[in-house]
């Protein structure tokens, strides 16, 4: 499955003294960067942290995509990859008065997953809540997992 | 390409037989300033209102979000998110009227309204002839 790696904010923890986590996170971007090289959202916007699960008959894959319009998202299905992409743009609001911090990030943004099994494209349903990109992809007949019976010859 | 550095569940760490220490992840935020007071987005996606406590304390505001639980039955894949619940810290200006603050979520994005007392407000004083 290639995926292009979620860039952690490189935020100060709020518990600074705590040094292995602080190792930690510095041990993530260590590995981030050098696996996702040039693909990374270092340039090119930002990118979503995804996550993946099998649900035996389907599978889920949620992105976290906070402060969205639902018609911001564009989601696409081919060649058994899902493609996420959109849009963030920046309310009108923070471009009068002083910016004490920005850390949030704005502008375009796209991920895609290879879906480790065949699905039903035509089944394929989302649904956004509180931030999160729930997306629904239901196992094609051959993919799911089927019992099969012992026959005593 | 596994995720081994990213905790999977909220750890709580000993400290030699103290209470135990749970990790947060600290939540991205925007803070500008305007002529009425500050507004501050901060993005806590997975959490909705009921999940959300935003406090004020000895001219401290800590804002604390709780994810909802993930009601999933299968087998994970593949994982980026943190589990975690969300926790920041942020020290108030003391012209803040900390009576007045309203906070508001949408879509994993709380946005605080923190307007300045009266007093601090630049105010136009018409000049008498």
């Amino acid at each position: 499955m290639r995926l292009i790696r979620y860039q952690t904010p490189q935020l100060s923890n709020w518990q600074s003294f705590d040094r292995l986590s602080s190792l930690r996170n510095e041990l993530d971007r260590l590995f981030d960067l050098s696996w996702s090289g040039r693909d990374s959202g270092l340039l090119s916007g930002w990118s979503p942290a995804l996550d993946v699960s099998d649900e035996k008959d389907h599978f889920v894959v949620n992105a976290e995509l906070p402060g969205l319009k639902k018609e911001e998202i564009n989601l696409s299905f081919q060649d058994g990859v899902l493609s996420i992409s959109g849009e963030r743009k920046q309310s009108k609001e923070n471009k009068e008065g002083e910016t004490f911090r920005s850390e949030r990030h704005f502008g375009k943004f796209q991920r895609s997953v290879t879906l480790p099994a065949a699905v039903d494209s035509s089944k394929i349903s989302a649904s956004y809540k509180d931030g999160i990109l729930a997306v629904t992809l239901p196992k094609s007949e051959a993919a799911k997992p089927r019992q099969i019976a012992v026959n005593v010859a | 390409m596994n995720t081994t550095f990213t905790k999977s569940e909220p750890q709580t760490v000993r400290n030699g037989g103290v209470a135990p220490r749970v990790e947060y992840v600290t939540p991205p935020a925007n803070i500008l300033e305007s002529k009425d007071g500050y507004v501050l987005e901060a993005e806590m996606p997975g959490v909705s209102k009921d999940g959300l406590e935003v406090t004020v304390e000895n001219g401290e505001l800590t804002i604390l979000g709780h994810r909802a639980p993930v009601d999933s039955k299968g087998r994970e894949v593949y994982r980026e998110s943190r589990r975690l619940d969300f926790r920041r810290s942020f020290e108030l200006d003391p012209s803040i009227d900390t009576a007045k603050i309203v906070a508001q979520m949408d879509q994993g994005v709380l946005t605080l309204h923190l307007p300045k007392t009266e007093a601090v407000k630049p105010r136009k004083i018409a000049v008498n002839s």
